[in-house]
């Protein structure tokens, strides 16, 4: 049980051995695990979280937000509430998103080395992995590392004889894509209707059961570890941007080798799509990409070289959201492939708010109609009517003005399609007139 | 519950005006205060805001220089001092008209077969948003409808999923039989399976419920047009809270009832007792025309009512005449009797303990210390020690706003951590199970219980000695209680704590366990709490709607009747709605009956009074007559008349006496009693200094808004030449109203009404049930001119403690009386509706018992008890001390038994 000497390049994915299954607790520990946890139980809990507000990490989810000032809204003190929880988001159901996914399978005692962590800086006694449905590989690896960790006292009472408890609970999700909301997922793990909050109160005053609570990516809490144990220095110097470390990245579509790679943070979209997935299959041409999930803003082939960080995909008018491109070519039908995406949505409305609940099933209408060349030259003004109508501040939570996104933007940068589907229709509505009620 | 007793002021502009306002409200409550209509749907007054139907947009500004804004929801955005906001501005109104854009995509747009048409909340908003025109083409989603019992129709395809209903029916109320099922736009609000809706006020879903989902299934089984409905300002009969209800009426039947909204008393939610109660004025078999009865076991033949009169006025000028009158009559009633007869003659309805214990709460709320507790009182109190009073079944909605008490605590999380009352789901995340102080002592399970901090089962003994203890801890000067168990002394000190440590604790008690020892007790906790520097407040349940008022006219009892007639001294004995049976045991009052030449009596039910009537003369139900009730509070509350029925010679109890008294002047120059209704309200009010307040209850009949009487029919009544063209094609002149200044008519205005004169609840384009709030000083706050009714009673600084008599410790198969929301009532188990749930008649054992005297669930038991025999079927209840007997007190089947009276079981079938 040496510490490694030299810091790892790829520090979230070094322990993953692709076709193996993850390192047991013994070599985990082998190849430098725990020694965050170790360093960080040997520093006060708020110096834990000013490091990781030094180091620049930003949440991983898709929102972006600082982790160390997160967990620095956590009241901490005597007066602060005994009880505290931090809960892992694992409910990884972005369309095109699997990185999470990668991290648990591959190495779960990371993650809970990162929580554990986590757990200790804002004075959690307890942690909750809430771990999307159909993540059985990964419930299995979690469940076999929380069991070593409690057998050797990494998780339990008086960890690592610091006098730290913190206990680690799985808990698999019914499987609703609303639950990678933070305050939905806490609803659901209280055993309530998977339903967004109104804010304030923000979980760090009032969570989980109204107690102070943190909610951190899976991602996110895999690099604490690293952080505690090489520096916030180290960590900046990961990355190619102004955010620390790296990020994996991820790329779908009809590209060569799909896949997800950890690279600098501020890898250029280009680099990603050209060098690591290979660049489209043969006789595509690159028309646009999604470039943080289903959710985000198309760009187009002319922001390729905008580095893929919180900030600069920002500039380029859309969201870095969890750095997993989708990728369109110029042969696919977009609108076949936005129809799909909206159906996706509109089922996973939580149902609380009316604009959620009751345009996106409208906008997948709409667009099913479009597709099957049943399109009306109104149809369009609805739609572009609806990504303003389901915008932010409109609607309860960020769900449907995210459905949004893909919608405006292909709107956007490929009006011809929609302008074509809607006059397709034309010479069809004279031979079927009448409507349905 | 926004309970706003330190105003911060703020200003905030709103479409360019600038207006003082509360910074702790949000800004839809005080635009509609302003006046402003803003639509909504998810937001209610009682329930505050949850931001989920995104309605009430509106654009708010940066500051002056902001002219774009940003589009924000007004129930969510609270009152922050320099808000700037706009509702006209473009965004926002685009907005708006969206979501309902978006909300109709699944309505089916069935208003002309829908019974929420014509008072529908999303109809109204609809129109105000402007949105005509249907652009989606698609198909809708549809629901199956659930079959939800006798009292609530289900109609889902119009769900436009504002969640108001499950708000209410589970964080309000507590049930958790509906519920919200499914996701996105398929969300299903019903239950997990057909079947009634057990919650005591599920028929509140059908105001609650913006749309037609939820509807009023007795009155879509009878259905009218809002529009079409003659209606009257009410006050509901079926229990002595006295909570405001608004009856409507077409065709010579009372449609529905409505609440009508009292900000000290019910608020904005009925009972199912008091919407379902009505149904007994529809019923076929209540008495229509008087009879009379020729001779000892003739067969009633009807009279004119003339000559009833007459007949009547030649009994009571023969002399040797008695009258027993009713807690559930008006004073006016009580009071013509009264002066009929004469105070001698004159008994009032009740037997000598339920007497007793009436006067026994009447000088305990007068006497002090504790104020009197209105209903919005009970819901602001921080503490609440209820004692002996099975609250859902005796005053339901009293049972509700305790229900809303244990959330003071989390009202003062909130406060703390800076979150508006108003932000409900916050709220609730804050407080997470935090409950103010509640205690529930009484004889058998209840519905408090699960809100409750601590729960005691006791026979009424028992829970008076616990009682006791707890005012010995309060109050060291008083002795402690014997022989109290250590868990008994626990709960006393855990009570006495609480008691102590709240700023507005509250004792609830009754007269329904038939103690007067309890009675004692509540007060003699109010008289400790006051002595430590508490200023407790109380509330005291009689039985009936009237009890108060009758206890305030006073008289002999019924009893003192019955013994007078014993002994000969009467031949004649006038009955005022009232059936002796549920008073005095069946064998004692035939008895005393069989020895009069004649009974007489008046009512509006058949009862087994009315069937042993010589002279039956149909008396006025709440729908037909005018009256004045005082409550628990002790605030007299007056009640109109709906309708004048047809084909019936159908009077006023009071108008019947009155037309007597004036017969008798005729024929020998006795006193009459005046004419009309103000006579006799003015003649009360001068018998007794505690009733002078009487006549300020509402305006005289001589009262008009500039020169108009006020219509009972809305402006848009229709067919109103045609109704009865089958009976004659002339249209008949409309009933005059000599008694209030309501009109029988839609001409007039109701503009300006008071508020114990408002028959509708109407505002141009508010056209449902949401419209009160343009009649409110304040939302949550009293009606425009205050709330109606006027306290006849004012507490004074109290005195020495009440005495106790000594402890005797239950028989085995003592009697206890067990109540029920549906049977223990004796008009409103009349009705289809409500009867349909009442149950059987059954006897409750604690299991131990029932196994010590060899009974299983279900045996069928003969019963005795005073003299009486009847039959029942055995119910176990866990709750229930063992060796006691529970007798559901009133349920048709069971006999009138004397609380504490000995049971004896003769034999069992299986």
């Amino acid at each position: 049980m040496t510490a490694r000497t030299s810091p790892p390049g790829k520090p979230l994915t070094d322990r993953i051995r692709p076709e193996h299954p993850p390192y047991a607790l013994a070599d985990y520990e082998r190849h430098g695990g725990f020694q965050g946890l170790r360093a960080a139980l040997k520093m006060g809990p708020q110096d834990v979280t000013g490091l990781v507000k030094s180091a620049g990490l930003r949440g991983r989810g898709g929102a972006g937000f600082p982790t160390g000032v997160k967990w620095g809204l956590v009241p901490m003190g005597p007066d602060a509430p005994k009880q505290k929880y931090i809960v892992a988001n694992g409910d990884e159901m972005e369309p095109g998103t699997f990185k999470d996914r990668l991290l648990l399978e591959g190495d779960p005692l990371q993650f809970i080395e990162g929580i554990t962590i986590g757990g200790y800086a804002i004075g959690a006694s307890v942690g909750y992995v809430f771990l999307r449905a159909e993540y059985v590989e990964a419930a299995a690896a979690l469940r076999k590392a929380i069991k070593e960790c409690y057998a050797r006292g990494l998780l339990g009472r008086n960890i690592l004889g610091s006098g730290f408890d913190f206990d680690l609970y799985l808990h698999t999700s019914a499987g609703r894509y609303i639950c990678g909301e933070e305050t939905a997922l806490i609803s659901s793990l209280e055993g309530k209707r998977a339903i967004p909050r109104a804010k304030p109160p923000f979980p760090a005053t009032a969570g989980l059961f109204g107690k102070p609570t943190v909610v951190n990516n899976i991602e996110t809490l895999c690099n604490v570890p690293h952080i505690v144990h090489y520096g916030a220095d180290w960590f900046h110097g990961l990355a190619k941007s102004k955010d620390g470390g790296t990020k994996l990245y991820g790329a779908s579509g009809k590209l060569r080798r799909p896949g997800a790679w950890e690279l600098p943070m501020g890898t250029t979209a280009r680099e990603i799509l050209e060098e690591h997935a290979g660049g489209m299959r043969a006789g595509l041409a690159l028309r646009g990409f999604l470039p943080g999930g289903a959710s985000t803003d198309f760009l187009t082939a002319e922001h390729l070289d905008v580095p893929m960080d919180f900030d600069s995909v920002a500039k380029a008018g859309s969201r870095m959201g969890t750095g997993t491109m989708i990728v369109l070519d110029d042969q696919t039908d977009l609108i076949g492939l936005l129809r799909n995406l909206e159906m996706f949505f509109a089922r996973e409305s939580c149902g609380w708010c009316t604009p959620c609940r009751d345009g996106l099933p409208w906008t997948e209408k709409i667009l099913a109609g479009l597709e099957a060349g049943q399109g009306r030259p109104e149809d369009l003004e609805i739609l572009r009517q609806q990504t303003r109508l389901l915008g932010p501040g409109r609607t309860f939570c960020a769900h449907a003005p995210g459905a949004m996104e893909p919608l405006q933007s292909a709107m956007k940068h490929f009006r011809e399609d929609f302008e074509k589907a809607a006059a397709g229709r034309r010479v069809q509505v004279a031979e079927s007139a009448g409507s349905a009620s | 519950m926004t309970a706003n007793r330190n105003p911060q002021p703020a200003t905030v502009v709103i479409d360019g005006k600038a207006y003082t306002v509360d910074a702790r409200r949000n800004l839809l409550e005080v635009a509609l205060e302003l006046g402003y209509d803003l639509p909504y749907f998810c937001w209610h007054p009682a329930m505050g805001s949850v931001g989920a139907c995104r309605q009430c947009a509106v654009t708010q500004f940066r500051d002056e220089n902001d002219t774009q804004g940003r589009v924000v929801m007004a129930c969510m955005t609270p009152c922050a001092d320099k808000t700037r906001v706009s509702i006209a501005h473009a965004d926002a109104a685009e907005m708006r008209q969206s979501v309902i854009e978006l909300l109709m995509t699944n309505h089916p747009h069935d208003c002309p077969v829908c019974e929420e048409g014509g008072q529908c909340h999303l109809q109204d908003m609809t129109q105000m948003t402007g949105q005509v025109y249907r652009r989606y083409r698609y198909r809708k989603r549809t629901h199956v409808n659930q079959d939800l019992g006798p009292f609530v129709g289900h109609e889902m395809n119009r769900c436009i999923a504002c969640y108001r209903c499950v708000r209410f029916y589970r964080e309000y109320a507590g049930g958790d039989d509906l519920n919200v099922f499914g996701a996105h736009h398929y969300v299903y609000f019903g239950r997990a399976a057909d079947g009634t809706l057990e919650s005591p006020f599920s028929g509140n879903l059908a105001e609650v419920c913006p749309t037609g989902v939820f509807t009023d299934k007795t009155y879509g089984d009878s259905y009218t047009r809002k529009w079409d409905l003659q209606q009257a300002p009410s006050v509901c009969h079926h229990c002595a809270l006295g909570c405001n209800t608004m009856p409507g009426e077409r065709y010579g039947r009372i449609k529905r009832i409505e609440n009508r909204y009292h900000g000290a008393l019910n608020g904005y939610f009925l009972c199912d007792r008091g919407r379902y109660g009505y149904q007994h004025v529809n019923e076929a078999g209540r008495p229509r025309q008087p009879l009379l009865r020729s001779g000892p076991g003739g067969v009633p033949h009807t009279l004119p009512a003339d000559e009833a009169i007459a007949t009547l006025a030649d009994w009571i000028g023969r002399g040797r005449v008695l009258g027993v009158g009713s807690p559930r009559a008006s004073l006016e009633a009580n009071h013509a009797l009264r002066a009929l007869i004469g105070d001698a003659a004159f008994h009032r309805g009740t037997g000598a303990a339920e007497s007793r214990l009436d006067d026994l709460a009447l000088d305990i709320l007068t006497r002090g210390p504790a104020r009197i507790a209105s209903v919005r009182d009970v819901e602001q109190a921080d503490a609440v020690l209820v004692l002996g009073e099975d609250l859902v079944a005796t005053g339901a909605r009293l049972a509700l706003a305790v229900r809303q008490s244990v959330r003071q605590a989390a009202f003062a999380a909130a406060d703390a951590a800076n979150i508006p009352r108003w932000q409900d789901h916050s709220v609730r995340l804050v407080a997470q199970d935090l409950k103010s102080p509640l205690f529930v002592l009484t004889p058998n399970a209840d519905w408090l219980d699960e809100v409750a901090r601590a729960s005691y089962r006791g026979a009424p003994q028992d829970l008076v000695r616990l009682a006791q203890e707890i005012v010995h801890l309060l109050d060291y000067t008083q002795s402690r209680a014997p022989e109290l168990d250590d868990d008994a002394i626990h709960l006393a000190h855990t009570i006495a704590e609480a008691l102590r440590a709240a700023e507005r604790p509250l004792i609830v008690s009754g007269t329904s366990c038939g103690s007067a020892a309890l009675l004692h007790e509540a007060a003699n906790l109010c008289t400790a709490l006051a002595k430590g520097g508490r200023g407790p407040s109380i509330a005291l349940l009689p039985r009936a709607c009237n009890s108060l008022g009758a206890a305030l006219l006073g008289g002999a009892d019924l009893d003192a009747a019955l013994a007078r007639i014993d002994a000969g001294e009467a031949d004649t004995l006038i009955v005022l709605e009232n059936d002796l049976f549920r008073s005095i045991p069946a064998p004692r009052l035939e008895a005393a009956l069989a020895r009069l030449k004649h009974c007489v009596v008046l009512d509006a039910i058949a009862t087994p009074t009315t069937a042993a009537a010589d002279l039956l003369l149909p008396a006025g139900s709440f729908a037909e007559a005018d009256g004045t009730l005082v409550n628990y509070e002790g605030r007299a509350q007056r009640y109109f008349q709906v309708f004048v029925p047809q084909d019936a010679e159908i009077r006023e109890s009071w108008r019947w006496l009155q037309r007597t008294a004036q017969r008798l002047r005729r024929d020998n120059g006795s006193e009459a009693l005046g004419e009309g209704l103000d006579d006799l309200t003015a003649a009360c009010a001068a018998s007794d200094a505690r009733l002078a307040a009487i006549v300020d209850a509402a305006p005289s009949a001589r009262f008009r808004i500039a020169g108009s009487r006020i219509p009972r029919q809305p402006h848009r009544y229709s067919g109103r030449t045609a109704m009865y063209a089958h009976r004659d094609i002339h249209e008949p002149r409309p009933p005059q109203d000599a008694d209030s200044p309501l009109a029988f008519s839609m001409e007039g205005t109701r503009v300006g009404a008071p508020p114990s004169e408002i028959p509708i609840f109407w505002h141009p384009r508010w056209n449902s049930v949401q419209s009160v709030t343009k009649f409110q000083q304040e939302i949550n706050g009293p009606l425009r001119g205050g709330d109606p009714g006027v306290r006849l009673i004012e507490p004074g600084t109290g005195g020495a403690y009440y005495d106790r008599p000594a402890y005797r410790a239950p028989q085995p198969l003592e009697c206890v009386w067990i109540y029920e929301l549906f049977g223990s009532e004796e008009l409103s188990v009349r009705g289809p509706a409500i009867a349909s749930r009442v149950p059987a008649p059954y006897l409750a054992l604690n299991p131990e018992t029932a196994a010590q005297l060899g009974l299983a669930e279900g045996a069928r038991l003969q019963l005795e008890a005073d003299g009486q025999h009847w039959q029942a079927a055995l119910r176990l209840a866990e709750a229930l001390p063992a060796g006691l007997a529970g007798v559901p007190r009133g349920l048709p089947g069971v006999p009138a038994i004397a609380a504490g009276a000995m049971l004896r079981i003769d034999g069992v079938s299986a």
